[in-house]
């Protein structure tokens, strides 16, 4: 038996232990054969076909509970392919006439569909081809009697262990069982990384190694907190790893009781914390975690896993339900912001050499207004149900925001003209994550009702580095020195205007960045749900008068790791763990 | 032998959801029930014929069905690409 310790990236705090459950591709070994009696063979098919159906019209199901109507209907077109009389038949006639084995025939079958769909020239039609391959598998394994991984069906206390997870396998994680899992690739702002946060089990991602290291079975020890993962721990190991899950429960319970309270500084400075969603059902835990309110509504979401737009009236049901559930405290929706890592591929966009400084999010609107105008139309009738503020993303010139805001008043005095009510008091402000932007904040901020720093982008951009990128993501340096100058200017520009500033990227829930934020007078913090009782618990036994005394020295600093290290000796032992 | 010409109008074309629509209402009958587009003519009962054909928005589209349950089965087809918006 092996002992390993493997370090990765913790992207949701907290310690998993549990058996590993290894999410691997299974292996099928199709042999050719020639068979005698064809009607035992096609009764084979048959039951496999039908195996598959019922456990798709399972995976549909789970689904459907937990993520609703749109995310199930994907399984449905999976369940009609095997229904269907082409593909079926195909493989009967092979199995008949040609005396194949009915592996090989339905593995014949599925290639020419899948060769055909994959010659199109619709990057959708491509994209067919593999639920073609996905469904076809799980027929073929059933005819292998090889076991097809199917998270939904995990039926016991596990951690799953990967080399990624898609959104289709989150899809399926039954979160009574899953107790935590562990990933070969990403990092703390990819998609399973940012699912884990809102699923609240804890994760470490980026390790590397973990599908090759750890056996199906073993007992692995999953810790968020520090990024490791340990397989096989020896006793005394596994007996430190539960005192230190018990801590953290206690530690979490203790952050509970902070839910209803007031954000305020040990000297009694109020900021606000708030929570990013991505979907109406995230609500539920942004009031569970004490949000203040919603600082960023992602509503690509909207527009995602699926092959058309979203109608105005799909889009006005999101955002009421958000602005109604979030009772009357801030909710800032961000208007569409698809391109970059992000691909509508309904909208037939070209490939770009450069996707993230190409024709994405307010570029992309701006070009197709009937777009942008459909959905400025669904959230400004929605607005009469909440505290609306609206953002446009990637604004870069100050021509683009009026550009963007005027077409946001010209719907505006649309709808009022057909007689529907529109709030009057809608603040209009901009992400602020493109350089540009923020060296010139101070003309911005005479023209915005409020700015909100996004730092993913902000950083990447600033350093010219790819934060996707493995080989220079050590570029990615929320503390250094220039973004912290950065950041200053945009929040001092603001405030010289009488504008608030928020933040939606990760740093405003990074623990070394907090102080160094309230310092530096943030107003707004915006973070995943499940890191605001942390952050309030930080910030009650921080003093801003205090912290604003050590920024000239930080901010003067020669490196990223300096200021880490001072933040962490000079205020770290406040933090309870 | 019944038959109807149609002008889909769905922004998108014919895609998964539509034809996953039109696959189930067609499965309910008894009849044959083809789908012709670009002189090609496909099963209208299999989604992958019917996806492989690619649809796009504004393309003439015919629907054609044969058997004891034609005109119902015309009906209900017309029924789900007009209700849903897909074609007039």
């Amino acid at each position: 038996m092996r002992i390993e310790n493997i370090n990765g990236i913790g992207a949701s705090a907290g310690i998993a232990i549990a058996k590993a459950y290894c999410l691997e591709e299974p292996e099928f070994k199709i042999e050719k054969k020639l068979i005698e009696d064809a009607e035992s063979e096609l009764k084979r098919f048959e039951g496999a076909v039908n195996q598959s159906k019922t456990e798709l019209q399972k995976i549909k199901e789970h689904a459907n509970r937990e993520l609703g109507t749109d995310k199930a209907d994907i399984f449905e077109a999976h369940l009609l392919v095997l229904s269907d009389p082409e593909l079926l038949n195909s493989v009967k006639e092979k199995i008949e006439n040609e005396g194949l084995n009915a592996e090989v025939a339905m593995k014949e079958v599925a290639d020419m569909f899948v060769s055909m769909f994959e010659s199109m020239e619709n990057e959708y039609m491509k994209e067919r081809a593999a639920d073609i391959r996905d469904v076809t598998k799980r027929v073929i394994a059933h005819l292998l009697c090889v076991q097809v991984p199917n998270l939904s069906l995990v039926s016991e206390e596990v951690v799953i262990v990967a080399e990624d997870l898609t959104p289709s396998d989150t899809a399926q994680l039954n979160r009574k069982y899953v107790k935590g899992f562990t990933t070969n690739i990403g990092g703390r702002t990819s998609h399973s990384a940012i699912m884990a946060r809102s699923m609240e089990i804890p994760a470490v991602v980026g390790a590397k190694v973990v599908t090759t290291e750890i056996e199906n079975g073993a007992l692995v020890i999953v810790d968020g907190i520090d990024g490791t993962v340990i397989a096989n721990p020896s006793s005394e190991v596994l007996k430190k790893y539960e005192e230190k899950k018990t801590l953290f429960e206690v530690q979490k319970a203790e952050w509970a009781k902070l839910k209803n309270e007031r954000t305020v500084s040990a000297d009694g400075y109020h900021v606000e914390l708030a929570a990013n969603i991505g979907t109406p059902e995230d609500v539920k835990a942004v009031l569970g975690n004490g949000g203040e309110g919603v600082g960023l509504y992602r509503t690509e979401f909207l527009y995602m896993g699926r092959d058309q737009l979203p109608t105005e009236e799909e889009q006005f049901e999101a955002y009421r339900t958000v602005l109604e559930s979030m009772e009357g405290k801030p909710v800032v929706v961000r208007t569409l912001d698809i391109g970059g890592d992000k691909e509508l591929p309904y909208l037939d966009l070209p490939k770009e050499m450069n996707p993230f400084l190409g024709f994405r999010a307010l570029r992309l609107c701006l070009e197709m207004p009937d777009l942008f105008r459909t959905q400025l139309r669904a959230l400004l009738r929605a607005s009469v149900y909440g505290n609306l503020k609206i953002m446009f993303p990637m604004v870069a010139t100050l021509d683009e925001f009026r550009e963007a805001k005027n077409i946001l008043l010209e719907v505006k005095e649309q709808i009022k003209g057909t007689g529907s009510a529109v709030s009057d008091d809608i603040e209009i402000g901009i992400m602020v994550e493109i350089p540009s932007t923020a060296v010139a904040a101070d003309l911005f901020a005479k023209e915005v009702d409020f700015f909100s720093i996004g730092t993913n982008d902000l950083i990447q951009y600033t350093m010219a580095a790819d934060r996707m990128n493995e080989r220079v993501s050590y570029l990615y340096q929320p503390y250094n020195p220039a973004i912290l100058r950065l950041v200053k200017m945009v929040i001092d520009a603001a405030h010289k205007e009488g504008k608030w500033v928020g933040m939606c990227g990760e740093m405003a829930g990074d623990e070394v960045a907090i102080p160094i934020l309230l310092g530096l007078g943030l107003d707004e913090f915006s973070m995943s749900a499940t890191t605001i009782l942390q952050a309030r618990s930080q910030i009650s036994k921080l003093s801003r008068v205090e912290m604003s005394n050590v920024l000239e020295q930080i901010l003067n600093m020669k490196s990223a790791q300096e200021v880490e290290e001072l933040i962490k000796r000079k205020f770290f032992d406040l933090i309870s763990y | 032998m019944v038959e109807k010409t149609f002008t889909v109008i769905d922004k998108t074309g014919i895609h998964a959801r539509p034809a996953t629509m039109l696959v189930k209402a067609a499965g309910q009958f008894g009849s044959e029930v083809n789908l012709e587009y670009k002189g090609k003519s496909v099963n209208l009962k299999s989604i992958m014929g019917i996806m492989a054909l690619g649809i796009p928005s504004g393309a003439e589209i015919k629907v054609v069905t044969k058997g004891t349950d034609e005109n119902e089965a015309l009906e209900s087809i017309t029924e789900t690409l007009v209700k849903q918006g897909l074609a007039r």
